[in-house]
């Protein structure tokens, strides 16, 4: 990789992400998305190569529409449910899920450990916490339920650690087969999405490798920021900057360039210092 | 678990409990006696949607102690019951505003301190658990909290399927003591409609064994029939009916007026700067110094729910 950074310069790293992980998703599939930057995602991704992805959030809304410069800042909220096909309950949401209808579950993560393994409840023990966190709202349902899950997370060595200090939202657990004997039987994880990489999982120990770098990142520069030490294969793409034409679609729907981090911010907002 | 052995014992206590087509309607402080101190108070809407925000009201002017409080996603309500001393146990999947207002702090402040205890489940084992409350069988099977902690930490029981021996999840019921509830319209016999999106609440509402209804307005028996399928809670499950325009507010209310973000800066600030004090300073300004809910919408004033108003109706199908 040469050291030369690619990236358009005013691309923020909230807006890679998001470009990165819109375009993971196919047409024609449904997207169960947790909001901020999942979402965000996907309506990229249906403004560009999936105008067919059905997006769900768990506030009971199916096939939601935004409305460029009112993005929501939960999934139960009118601005969520803006050019619904379906407005049904929670509990309903979740259960086509349990059926198996979601092709893709996409969540946020304020940590996440090698195996994939999501932390959003509580830092030290359960009886004591030391900080205790929001919990975790529908992350452990759409990863245990829907059939693929990629996660969304600034790339820190605080962020990507080799042990969640709890798992609210279990990944591959502790590796090889331990998430299929714990009774999780359906759904994989997809991949990882920072603004310095994609990484996936390795197929027997299901722990975490690189898959591709974004524009201008090396290697070490990833590892330098990651809590343990990621499988890197021989073979390493390079991911494509944000075009011109994606950073519009995107600044469109946040209503103007800098809104993305209020409504698409887990860098700041969930800080574990509070 | 005890909650499994009382789906049993409030299926027998609605056997024997009258049920009379009267009138319900009373005031939010009248219907907040239904709550006594140590029960279980199940809150409707979900974060900061369709929240009945003025029972909640109520069940602070009601001083109660030792409340258990679970809601879908909790929100400031929360920290408010929490503050003032009414509740000190929580179950609920989530606790905040949003992203954009950070961590809670008070909740916090008073679990990390051992001041109260927060019970997490999924959002969907709170909603399975919920549902096996409303259709009175002690527990449901779910496919979810499998191998996570948050199972451990609650002590979540599997089963083996009698037909196929899968291994699955086996959420007991929730049957709440008493549900407060936000809804459109309501008649004075309780029928109780909602527009959009129903949350936890049709659920929520048949598990418990008192539920008191807020209603944006009370209407003719008659305007029921003309939309019974948005009629989500039949009379004979509703104990008290309480008129509360904007009644959900700072919450949204689907159709007729959105959240007010600015309310909850407002209530973030004021914790930021005096913590667990903060909140109670929140309850003494907003809920104590008034005489009820529609004084303190009067302070908030009619020029500021007319633009929510304004902001849900450009949100609305054409």
């Amino acid at each position: 990789m040469s050291g030369a950074a690619s990236r358009p310069s005013d691309a923020t790293p909230e807006e890679v992400m998001a470009v990165t992980a819109s375009r993971l998703l196919a047409d024609d599939r449904v997207v169960f998305a947790g909001v901020g930057m999942p979402l965000l995602a996907s309506a990229l991704a249906r403004r560009r190569q999936a105008p067919n992805l059905t997006v769900v959030l768990e506030g009971g809304i199916i096939g939601t529409h935004l409305l460029p410069g009112h993005l929501p800042v939960s999934t139960n909220e009118m601005r969520a449910a803006f050019g619904a096909e379906m407005l049904t309950d929670v509990t309903d949401i979740f259960l086509f899920a349990q059926r198996g209808f979601f092709d893709y579950g996409f969540l946020g993560a304020a940590q996440v450990d090698m195996f994939g393994n999501i932390n959003t409840s509580l830092i030290g023990s359960p009886a004591h916490p030391a900080v205790r966190l929001p919990g975790s709202g529908g992350a452990n349902d759409i990863i245990s339920l829907c059939n693929e899950t990629y996660i969304v997370t600034v790339h820190e060595p605080r962020r990507l650690v080799s042990r969640v200090d709890f798992v609210t939202s279990p990944g591959y657990l502790d590796g090889g087969d331990s998430r299929l004997e714990s009774g999780l039987v359906f759904g994989r994880l997809g991949g990882v999405i920072t603004d310095l990489a994609l990484m996936d999982f390795e197929p027997e120990s299901r722990r975490m490798r690189l898959q591709a770098l974004q524009a201008g990142v090396t290697v070490a520069a990833v590892q330098a920021q990651t809590g343990f030490e990621l499988i890197v294969p021989d073979h390493l793409d390079a991911l494509p900057p944000p075009s011109d034409e994606e950073l519009e679609i995107l600044r469109d729907l946040a209503g103007g360039p800098g809104s993305l981090a209020s409504v698409a911010a887990p860098a700041a907002a969930l800080r574990t210092g509070g | 678990m005890n909650d499994a052995v009382r789906s049993r014992e409030v299926r027998a206590e609605l056997e024997v409990t009258e049920r009379p087509v009267i009138d319900k309607t009373m005031t939010a402080e009248e219907a907040c006696r239904l709550v006594s101190d140590g029960d279980h108070v199940a809150i409707g809407g979900t974060c900061y949607s369709r929240s009945p925000m003025a029972l909640v009201f109520g069940l602070l002017r009601a001083e109660r102690r030792h409340i258990a409080v679970s809601r879908p996603l909790s929100c400031y309500e929360i920290e408010l019951l929490l503050a003032s001393g009414t509740a000190d146990r929580i179950v609920t999947s989530w606790v905040g505003i949003g992203l954009r207002w950070g961590l809670p702090r008070v909740l916090r402040h008073y679990v990390e301190h051992g001041l109260a205890v927060y019970e997490e489940w999924s959002h969907l084992a709170i909603g399975l658990r919920y549902k096996a409350g409303a259709m009175g069988v002690p527990f449901l099977p779910g496919l979810s909290m499998l191998g996570s902690d948050l199972a451990r930490a609650v002590q979540l029981k599997t089963v083996t399927c009698p037909y196929t021996g899968d291994q699955v999840a086996a959420l007991p019921a929730l049957n709440p003591d008493v549900a407060l509830i936000h809804v459109h319209r309501a008649d004075r016999h309780g029928n109780s409609q909602v527009d959009g999106y129903w949350h936890m609440d049709a659920d929520m509402a048949r598990a418990a064994r008192k539920v008191v209804v807020s209603a944006e307005q009370i209407v003719p028996d008659d305007e029921i029939k003309r939309r019974p399928w948005t009629t989500m809670l039949p009379h004979f499950a509703v104990d008290a009916v309480v008129e509360a325009p904007f009644g959900a507010y700072p919450a949204e209310c689907y159709g007729l007026y959105e959240a007010d973000f600015a309310h909850f800066d407002h209530y973030v600030e004021q914790v930021r700067q005096g913590g667990a004090d903060g909140a109670r300073k929140y309850v003494d300004e907003n809920v104590r110094a008034h005489a009820d809910f529609a004084a303190f919408l009067r302070e908030v004033g009619d020029e500021r729910l007319a633009a929510l108003g304004e902001g849900a109706r450009r949100l609305m199908p054409a």
